[in-house]
């Protein structure tokens, strides 16, 4: 079961994941420079978004959190949307009512984006629900991190689609870092995995920063739901390596620690593995960066919503 | 006309709504268990207990609704809505707007509340205020058996998250409900008694003891009107004004605590849309801000009795009486 995947695959994937960085870094600069308002980013994470992502069916549904740029992107969402979302433009994904931290577009099946750290969780049951009582026989991802499986949601959510066999392929992205605490000063062991694994699921844990990898393991976990229409398991581990939201100076990051996972960044590691020369790379880097250019200035110039949209789209 | 139980007007109420739409669900703790002609009815996969867990019960609920289902919950009692105030505030009620519009949330969070079983603070809090001050929810607390099942089967149907209070005390009291389709739309107060002298407006079985007060009036020739809000949010405030404007004297009644309780937003909205009609300050007849007691005797002191609605609201007349005299004597 380890049939490689295509080499034209894996640089869709690269492409992804630099799109994704690009995208992560421009909104930061911009807040340096007072243009966008603070953003939670996933710079060394996004493997995970675009190795999982690349796995599920076009059927399949995703619910992310607070830092969901990358969980978006990977879906195929189109960034000056994204970004029109975080300047507060009504050409945003959810008609700038959103700002960057609870983004859904559900043309693209990402739904019910909550930043309250958790709720993906509790919300996914109900999703996953749905997908059981109606038959769609489709796959709900729900993206979340370590900080998230601190909280109760995540053991409710995990007992709850466990003992009703819901659809649900949690995937947990052990960053390490809990908004500004490491994982390891609030938990006695190092895989949220093994907390699954207790809860009556296969659990895996991938090296989160080797895409393919990820891939493989989302595939693997995708099969299981299939066939036993039960939940499974993923945890990508890997690393938060920028702060927990822009500006942040990580002044409390440990040096060697954060130089020893930068060393083991998704985007270069995969880079070598194509083998891919300086000039393919260049290629591919200056046509992300166009893109990511050309996104911004859209939402740029895009019209801030009407002052009468405060008060729409409160009740059905 | 056949009477029912409220309890078995809210069952008659769900059952109906299952068989007219297959999207309605219920769940809970004992949900199966205690809604046996439910379960029979409609099976396992619509019927069904959760885990003691109420967050995941709401969340669940609402990740269901935005994806087409029709859930309805039950949470038990009101004070353990408090495990569940992120999916019911932060998602249910926000994520609509936060989202642009993109989802909506048909479902109906059930829960007991009020004095009358002596269970304490922790299983009675009259929190509907809570949620009431929260936008994107809708707040019902019906008082008669027909409105629980009307407004039960309005409440699924909406297409909003709707809070749905049950008094505990009242739950297996029989009323009379309507044969065959019967449904009472959200947002539209109940004029229990006409009147033209003092306006009494409550909800819950506080409106039954306000009925009690008006005849207590009546029979000094004094005539209460009696409002029964049933919904909370949308609230009915045509219907209040109207009933003030008639009368100039308002008593607002809840069993909830009096401050920033529903009482209040309505001697609000008096005093800005009917100032000039009111012949007397607004009156509130509440409990006072205590947890709710166990005993039965400092529950009956706790929740708001006739006696002491009839005492204020006839309070109401004395400086209209003072100034008659006045005049008499001069």
């Amino acid at each position: 079961m380890t049939e490689a995947v295509e080499p034209g695959a894996l640089r869709g994937m690269l492409e992804n994941m630099l799109t994704i960085r690009a995208y992560e870094e421009k909104a930061a600069a911009m807040q340096a420079v007072g243009q966008a308002a603070g953003t939670c980013t996933s710079v060394g994470q996004e493997a995970a978004a675009v190795g999982v992502v690349a796995a599920l069916g076009a059927e399949d549904l995703i619910l992310t959190n607070h830092r969901s740029a990358g969980h978006l992107l990977a879906r195929g969402a189109d960034p000056a949307r994204i970004y029109a979302e975080v300047l507060g433009k009504a050409t945003g994904y959810c008609k700038g009512k959103s700002g960057s931290l609870h983004v859904s577009a559900k043309e693209l099946g990402v739904v019910l984006t909550s930043t309250i750290v958790g709720a993906e969780l509790s919300l996914a049951a109900g999703v996953g629900l749905a997908s059981s009582m109606q038959g769609r026989n489709n796959v709900v991802a729900c993206f979340f991190g370590d900080g998230a499986a601190s909280e109760g949601s995540f053991h409710e959510s995990l007992n709850l689609a466990a003992v009703w066999k819901l659809p649900i392929l949690y995937v947990c992205e052990n960053n390490q870092w809990q908004a500004f605490v490491h994982r390891r000063e609030t938990m006695p062991m190092d895989h949220i995995s093994d907390w699954a694994a207790s809860h009556g699921m296969p659990a895996a844990s991938v090296d989160g920063n080797d895409v393919e990898a990820v891939y493989r393991a989302a595939q693997a976990g995708i099969a299981h739901i299939k066939t036993t229409g039960q939940p499974y398991f993923l945890e990508t581990w890997t690393y938060r390596t920028r702060g927990h939201y822009e500006p942040d100076d990580q002044g409390y990051v440990d040096p060697d620690e954060l130089a020893a996972w930068r060393a083991q960044d998704p985007i270069d590691r995969l880079q070598r593995k194509l083998d891919l020369d300086a000039v393919e790379i260049q290629v591919i880097q200056k046509r992300v960066a166009q893109r990511i250019e050309k996104a911004w200035n859209e939402a740029i110039a895009a019209p801030y919503p009407a002052l009468a949209d405060l008060t729409s789209d409160v009740y059905a | 006309m056949q009477c029912l139980t409220i309890n078995d007007a809210i069952g008659q109420a769900i059952a109906e709504e299952m068989r007219r739409d297959s999207n309605v669900m219920m769940f809970g703790e004992g949900v199966a268990t205690k809604r046996v002609d439910l379960l029979n009815e409609f099976g396992g996969r619509r019927i069904r207990n959760t885990p003691l867990a109420e967050g995941i019960i709401a969340g669940a609920a609402v990740g269901a609704s935005a994806m087409g289902m029709r859930p309805v919950i039950d949470l038990l009692f009101a004070p353990f809505m408090t495990l569940a105030m992120d999916e019911l505030v932060n998602s249910a009620g926000k994520l609509r707007y936060m989202s642009g519009g993109q989802f909506k949330f048909p479902l109906v969070a059930m829960a007991m509340t009020g004095t009358g079983w002596t269970v304490g603070a922790q299983h009675n809090h009259n929190l509907e205020a809570w949620f009431v001050h929260s936008p994107g929810l809708k707040v019902v607390m019906p008082s008669t058996a027909a409105d629980f099942k009307g407004l039960m089967k309005s409440a699924i149907r909406d297409d909003n998250p709707v809070l749905f209070f049950v008094e505990m005390a009242m739950t297996f009291d029989s009323g009379e409900v309507p044969d065959g389709e019967h449904l009472v739309p959200l947002g539209k107060a109940a004029v229990r008694r006409a009147g033209s002298d003092v306006t009494l407006i409550s909800y819950g079985k506080s409106v039954r003891a306000c009925e009690a007060a008006a005849s207590q009036l009546a029979e000094k020739g004094v005539f209460a009107e009696v409002i029964d809000l049933r919904s909370l949010k949308p609230l009915d405030e045509a219907a209040i004004l109207a009933s003030a404007k008639k009368t100039g004297r308002v008593v607002v009644v809840h069993e909830a605590n009096r401050m920033c309780g529903v009482g209040a937003e309505i001697a609000a909205i008096l005093a800005e849309k009917a100032f000039v009609a009111l012949k007397a300050p607004v009156l509130r007849i509440t409990s006072p801000d205590v947890p709710a007691p166990s005993s039965y005797p400092l529950e009956l002191a706790f929740a708001p009795q006739a006696d002491a609605i009839a005492t204020a609201a006839a309070s109401l007349f004395e400086s209209d009486q003072k100034a008659v005299r006045e005049i008499q004597s001069s």
